[in-house]
């Protein structure tokens, strides 16, 4: 139930160094690069210091970079507690895609907050949506480095996209840092076969 | 050529000011304000002049004297530091300019990096000088060289606000081609027009008035404005930048027929404002923030006597707080209109979600410092503080008050000043210290305020994105330069205690705190300890710790100092550390039983 004015609404959540702008940047720099009009709303400053964040891309849109509530096809969720924070700006019909790796903020680390299970977080986002969730972080571990777990998580998001899969490939590659290439390679693949 | 990039909006604004010709770019850093200069001074090759200036005044100052020339002129800053600029603003208005000059003042309604969500097309309306207002990444690139020509058509500068949104959104930008405009500078002498006593005030004042219908004119012909009207229908929606693009998808959705009228620039365009009451009898105003427009709509309905009903934050259909969107924008036409709105029913999460607010990254040494002195002044003491990165010491106790941009000293005089009894610890920044918070200490020192100051010089600032000031001896653009010696500065300003200590060496610090405490006059205390992050990018690796499990009681003291890197197991019951850790060694001075150890190799 995507809105009108959009062809594919993607929200893309997490801690702030997770890595969300990165992710982003590689969609939407791919749907321009198929000819669409892409619009991206991001979170820089306060929030980046460990901070939630939360970004929006709409491919195929020339209006506004907000997503509507309950316009999204998708929502991308680097972290658990984050998936659930950012729920609202899902569609009933949307999917969710989420790694099961938690990042505690501090307020749990210093026992003023609980964090609740990653498998009651699962299992209350399957109430309503289609989840495909996995611990992207260590297959990004497996694959040569944590750091490109938001890769894997860009891999599995590929199968859904309104973009071809070489050219978000190629994007990774270009956007990566040169070193890492291959790592991020691989990492794109396992997470896209997360997929069926 | 034509060529599409994908870019932040930043980014492209940037883009503008080189297709526009812009000569000298200078500005403060400030969220979400700051990737344009940073852009404009990571370019390799330059024919402009760019700088990081110590405070908004300055960079506007600076920006005017540019414009004075000739040559075309940029100053960026977040609304907030307009007000610090606002003392040049005014009289600038009545000065004008002879080369283009354009004023970016980003503003950030929701407040997303922010003390406050003013309007800063208030300043427009008050200084009389023309704003424009993007609606779209692309058109704020358009908007630049645009308003170059403009500013020198009328001999005025020109504000360009783009918001949050705008500054830190993405889209394709088609570029433009750059200008081969070329203005020598030369600087004419004028004394009525640059010297602004009484005598040459009085008739800038008449002749700044008397512009305001050509700019009115030239704006309402512009591409910024674009009325459509709908002949079907007897209702109307205006909205103003950013608001317009929501309001479209807003009416779309609802399949809506209503004339549209979409405002960039301002004074507003009072012509298609009147046309449109022609053709309506209730018109919606959208607009984020202030009622600008809507206010102006009121008094040119009045003048020509039309019927017409104006809605808009009056009757509560628009809010006037935080920022706007689609939805927001769906219910205000759904309200207004008598349209049914199907509203998406969000269900309450019945998990309860921890809050996740930003906190000082692992080994940051504001947390050091904030420890120290947090032992040395106790609970009961008052910490004033400023605006940065340390700003988050609010989760440790040590960042009683946040006023402004260089407000700490200053407030922590006031509350000496009014007889309060507890010790007085305020805090400031490097780059804030040079920002306005030198004048503060001149004060304390000239009107003998008994408080600590502590200067955090982590050698950047790192809040904004880690621009360069003037303690780290670079430039904007990385050229080496006078570094500022800050304890000389601070007995220049004829502080006579000022001591300078590694906040990692915890003992040392909490010493310095001491000998401070106890010092009669204004005392300065500069904790210097890169920031990490900059400090990790350069290359620094330090040995990180872990806990010795064995030692470990479980007491909770390292966990209390809220670092992103230290963990408690609850199984276990005890700390744990992770590898976020920077080894900076905090948490290993505050465990009483010797628990937290290097990872030996
Ligand atoms: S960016 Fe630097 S100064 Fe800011 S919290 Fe992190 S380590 Fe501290
Ligand atoms: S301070 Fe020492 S003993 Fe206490 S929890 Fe931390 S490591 Fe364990």
């Amino acid at each position: 139930m995507s809105s009108k004015a959009s062809e594919f609404d993607l929200v893309i959540s997490g801690v702030g160094g997770q890595g969300t702008i990165l992710a982003s940047d590689i969609i939407g720099r791919s749907a321009v690069l198929e000819g669409k009009g892409v619009r991206a709303a991001e979170t820089h400053g306060m929030a980046q210091r460990g901070g939630s964040v939360v970004n929006h891309v709409r491919i195929g849109c020339e209006l506004g970079s907000m997503i509507p509530l309950k316009g999204a096809d998708c929502l991308l969720a680097l972290e658990p507690v984050e998936a659930l924070r950012y729920i609202e700006f899902l569609a009933d019909d949307g999917v969710i895609i989420m790694n099961t790796e938690s990042v505690y903020p501090v307020t749990v680390t210093t026992g003023k907050a609980p964090y609740p299970s990653v498998d009651s977080i699962v299992e209350k986002l399957k109430e309503t949506h289609r989840v495909i969730a996995f611990n992207a972080t260590e297959m990004a571990a497996k694959a040569g480095s944590r750091q490109a777990m938001n890769v894997v998580l860009v891999g599995a998001v590929s199968n859904f996209l309104p973009v071809k899969t070489e050219t978000l490939l190629e994007r990774v590659k270009e956007m990566v840092p040169p070193k890492t290439i291959d790592t991020n390679v691989k990492a794109f693949e396992t997470g896209r076969s997360m997929v069926e | 050529m034509s060529t599409r990039e994908y870019m932040l909006g930043n980014v492209a604004i940037a883009r503008g000011i080189v297709e526009g010709g812009g000569k000298v770019i200078s500005g403060y850093p400030g969220t979400p304000s700051s990737e344009i200069v940073d852009t404009l001074s990571a370019m390799k090759e330059r024919d402009f002049y760019v700088e990081w200036s110590v405070n908004e005044k300055v960079a506007m100052e600076v920006a005017a004297g540019a414009a004075m020339t000739g040559v075309r002129s940029v100053v960026t800053m977040k609304h907030v530091g307009l007000n610090v600029a606002a003392d040049p603003l005014m009289t600038l208005a009545y000065m004008g300019v002879k080369g283009g000059m354009i004023i970016i003042v980003a503003d950030d309604p929701a407040c997303h990096s922010s003390q406050n969500e003013q309007d800063t097309r208030k300043y427009s309306e008050f200084s009389l000088m023309p704003c424009l207002d993007p609606s779209t990444p692309q058109e704020a690139k358009d908007m630049i060289p645009y308003a170059f020509e403009l500013s020198e058509k009328f001999e005025i500068p020109v504000i360009f606000r783009p918001t949050t949104r705008i500054s830190h959104g993405k889209s394709e930008i088609e570029l433009g081609a750059i200008t081969d405009h070329k203005a020598e500078a030369k600087f004419e002498k004028d004394t009525s027009r640059w010297v602004m006593v009484p005598a040459n005030a009085v008739i800038r004042h008449p002749h700044l008035l008397g512009i305001q219908e050509g700019i009115m004119e030239e704006l309402e012909n512009s591409p910024w404005n674009e009325l459509t009207i709908n002949e079907n229908s007897k209702i109307g929606v205006i909205a103003s930048g950013l608001a317009s693009v929501y309001a479209k998808e807003a009416m779309e959705n609802l399949g809506l027929e209503a004339s549209f009228l979409k405002i960039g620039a301002y004074p507003v365009p009072e012509g298609l404002i009147k046309k449109m009451y022609e053709q309506c009898d209730t018109v919606l105003v959208i607009e984020e923030l202030e009622p600008i427009v809507e206010d102006r709509c009121k008094v040119i309905a009045k003048d020509i006597e039309s019927p017409v009903k104006i809605l808009g934050k009056t009757g509560g259909y628009v809010p006037r707080i935080s920022e706007l969107n689609t939805d927001k924008c769906t219910k205000a036409i759904g309200d207004a209109f008598g349209i049914e709105v199907d509203v998406p029913e969000i269900a309450e999460p019945e998990l309860e979600l921890p809050p996740r607010p930003p906190a000082l990254c692992a080994g940051c040494s504001h947390r050091a410092t904030y420890h120290a002195m947090l032992k040395v002044f106790g609970k009961r003491a008052v910490f004033p503080s400023d605006i940065g990165c340390y700003t988050l010491g609010v989760q440790n106790g040590t960042v009683d008050t946040t006023l402004c941009m260089g407000g700490s000293i200053t407030v922590a005089s006031g509350i000496y000043d009014a007889g309060e009894k507890q010790p007085i610890c305020c805090s400031i920044g490097d780059s804030t210290f040079f920002h306005t918070g030198i004048n503060g200490l001149l004060n304390a020192v000239y009107n003998k305020s008994n408080i600590t100051i502590t200067i955090l010089d982590n050698r950047i600032t790192a809040m904004t994105g880690h621009q360069p000031n003037p303690g780290m001896g670079l430039t904007s653009t990385g050229e080496p330069t006078k570094e500022i010696d800050m304890e000389l500065l601070c007995r220049g300003l004829g502080a006579e205690f000022v001591e300078t200590v590694d906040p990692y060496d915890v003992k040392a610090t909490e010493e310095v705190f001491k000998r401070a405490k106890d010092f009669e006059g204004p005392a300065v205390v500069i904790t210097r300890q890169a920031c990490v992050i900059h400090a990790r990018r350069a290359g620094v690796r330090r040995i990180p710790f872990q806990v010795d499990t064995e030692k470990c009681i479980g007491c909770r003291m390292c966990v209390n100092l809220g670092c992103p890197a230290i963990e408690f197991d609850k199984e276990t019951k005890k700390a744990h550390i992770n590898a976020m850790c920077t080894g900076c060694g905090l948490c290993s001075a505050t465990c009483k039983f010797d628990a937290i150890v290097e990872v030996q190799k």
